[in-house]
């Protein structure tokens, strides 16, 4: 553009008041940090106040770089997607996918060779273990889902994203969160909830952070240019909206202090019990479900090149899937103190799930019918399917699990840790590589350099799933035996550390499970390494991963 | 009746009635004829995009 033809640049208002929000904000961040009862708390608020002053680097270098003009919507009748956020997730997923998978693999070690924890507190595993779960779930997945939601809804609205500051904003705003979890979890700084370890200036930001990216979101549905909304996006919604609801309920809590890490939870005892896994496994319903259904919905029929099965049974399947989720938290609290009537009613509800969840299955797999011959040829594709086989498996073992006689073995055991896994490696993990391999070439307009590494992935991943989830098997269904067994006497038969000396080799084939996956993803690395220091194809919009088959 | 149970009982029945209405409405509108074309169109979204 000609520097003659171009209006006069001038600040648009959200980044004047972003700058000055920033400054103001890292200003108190170092009146905290100097005040800071906790060490760990000072550096917290003095990585808040540095965070804040990056910021408004960045706002003012933006300005510097940007056009004078605000990007335009349409370019040539087309829409003129913002794609920036989206690489900055998928490749940030990348990188938090890789180390939370490396943790994994050491805590797995430890708990085989307890010698690894090296007598420091920092990496023992009580420590690095809500570091690992929050790193996948949080770190990983929650970035694939920001790539993936802000891609799939400017697609299937045909519109920009809304905003121009704001899903920047979000972006880095959610990493810089997952930061401050992070280092507060090797520092000691946790409210000791599963899932839900982070304290409440942590929690704060995160709302913040939340809360633009559901105007964000919305805002793009609001200006969408197609009349329906595209049921990828229903999940998708449903996924930002309860998360936030989940977040809100779950940290109702009194900080003793500004200057302090600590708070206080408003109710305790059963009540705080209750709210725990009300959240927990809302957690898993409406993030690791319900988001990553929203991936399956797009990516499956997208790849296949084929529509959903049954657009009416995806209908079906959300509210289902939306209204009874929210009740089938009490099935974590079988024979503990909450009230039997709220125990039976998490049961029940943990075993209507199948139906939805299966639902959902059957409408991923069916897509394929007629085009099952491309999992021979199309590993993303077979990648994607495996994760929603996967999908169902879990989905048929967990409310299996929440059946209180069941759960009588099982609870506490491995086998809680196996069924875990089944769901996050075999099905959010898959789903997740599948559909990045398909967006990094989309968003950055290459083309991926090898499927032949995509099949070594998928191959060394799966193989890696199978000895971690039988493994896990194995142990859990052992520890619990041995845990209920008597001897003619009367008196337990094992004592505790028995039962762990005997799941020593299970902890091993664990960890070697572990080690596989995590060499995986190291070989997605690698491919993706690869695809973008390639030569940039002619446009990403009309670059298609697989030539269109013949008809 | 303690209050505890007598609200749980409502709380209870009435949740019942409430998400059985709202899931036939659902499924009325999942299922309704007119609504075939208008969910086949929806189905190819991903696919028609440029």
């Amino acid at each position: 553009m000609a520097p003659n033809d171009a209006p006069a640049k001038s600040v648009t208002f959200s980044e004047a008041a972003m700058t000055l929000l920033f400054i103001a904000f890292a200003a108190f961040a170092g009146f905290v940090a100097s005040r800071a009862h906790t060490p760990a708390y000072a550096f917290h608020a003095a990585l808040f106040a540095l965070g804040s002053i990056v910021a408004v680097f960045a706002l003012l270098k933006r300005y510097e770089l940007r056009d004078a003009e605000a990007p335009a919507p349409f370019i040539d009748g087309r829409p003129n997607y913002n794609y920036g956020p989206i690489r900055f997730c998928a490749l940030a997923a990348l990188f938090w996918g890789v180390a939370g998978f490396a943790v994994g693999l050491y805590i797995a070690l430890e708990l085989a060779f307890p010698a690894f924890n090296l007598d420091l507190p920092w990496i023992n595993f009580g420590r690095l273990r809500p570091l690992h779960t929050s790193a996948v779930i949080f770190a990983f997945g929650g970035n694939v889902l920001l790539a993936t939601s802000f891609y799939v809804v400017q697609r299937t609205c045909r519109t920009r994203l809304a905003g121009d500051l704001a899903p920047w904003f979000v972006v880095l705003g959610y990493n810089f969160f997952i930061l401050i979890a992070g280092t507060g979890y090797l520092l000691g700084v946790t409210r000791g909830h599963e899932y839900a370890e982070p304290e409440w200036y942590a929690i704060l930001w995160l709302v913040v952070v939340w809360v633009v990216y559901l105007i964000v979101f919305l805002a793009t549905l609001a200006k969408r240019e197609e009349p329906h909304i595209y049921v990828a996006n229903w999940f998708f919604l449903a996924f930002i909206v309860t998360v936030a609801v989940l977040v809100l309920g779950n940290n109702t809590e009194i900080p003793i202090s500004v200057f302090s890490p600590r708070s206080v939870i408003v109710w305790a005892g059963v009540q705080d019990a209750m709210i725990q896994w009300w959240y927990g496994h809302n957690a898993v319903g409406f993030f690791l479900t319900a988001g990553f259904l929203g991936i399956m919905y797009y990516f499956v029929p997208k790849r296949a090149e084929r529509p959903i099965y049954s657009y009416r049974l995806s209908i079906v399947h959300f509210w289902a899937l939306i209204f009874l989720y929210i009740w089938a938290g009490p099935h974590h609290l079988h024979y503990t103190a909450l009230p039997d009537w709220a125990q039976t009613l998490g049961m029940t509800f943990s075993i209507m799930l199948w139906m939805p969840s299966w639902g959902g299955m059957i409408n991923g797999l069916m897509t394929l019918s007629g085009a099952w011959d491309r999992l021979r040829t199309d590993p993303v594709l077979r990648m994607l399917v495996v994760s929603v086989a996967f999908y169902g498996m879990s989905t048929f073992e967990g409310p299996l699990m929440s059946v209180k006689a069941v759960n009588a073995l099982s609870h506490y055991t491995d086998w809680g840790i196996g069924h875990v896994h089944s769901g996050s490696l075999g099905w959010v993990g898959f789903v997740s590589f599948g559909a990045l391999y398909c967006l990094i070439p989309w968003v950055f307009g290459r083309k991926l350099y090898s499927l032949k590494l995509v099949d070594w992935h998928f191959w060394i991943a799966t193989i890696g799933i199978v000895f971690y989830i039988s493994a896990m098997w194995v142990a859990g269904i052992m520890q619990g035996l041995m845990w209920r067994a008597y001897t003619p006497q009367g008196f337990l038969e094992y004592s505790f550390i028995e039962t762990t000396e005997a799941l020593h080799p299970e902890y091993v084939i664990r960890a070697a499970g572990g080690g596989l996956f995590l060499i995986g993803a190291l070989i997605m690395v690698y491919n993706i390494y690869k695809t973008l220091r390639a030569p940039a194809a002619a446009s990403a919009t009309e670059f298609s991963p697989l030539p269109a088959p013949a008809q | 009746m303690t209050t505890y149970e007598s609200w749980r009982e409502l709380s209870a029945s009435s949740g019942l009635f409430f998400f059985v209405a709202l899931f036939a409405g659902i499924l009325a509108y999942a299922l309704w004829p007119s609504n075939r074309e208008k969910f086949r169109r929806a189905a190819e979204t991903p696919l028609r995009e440029d």
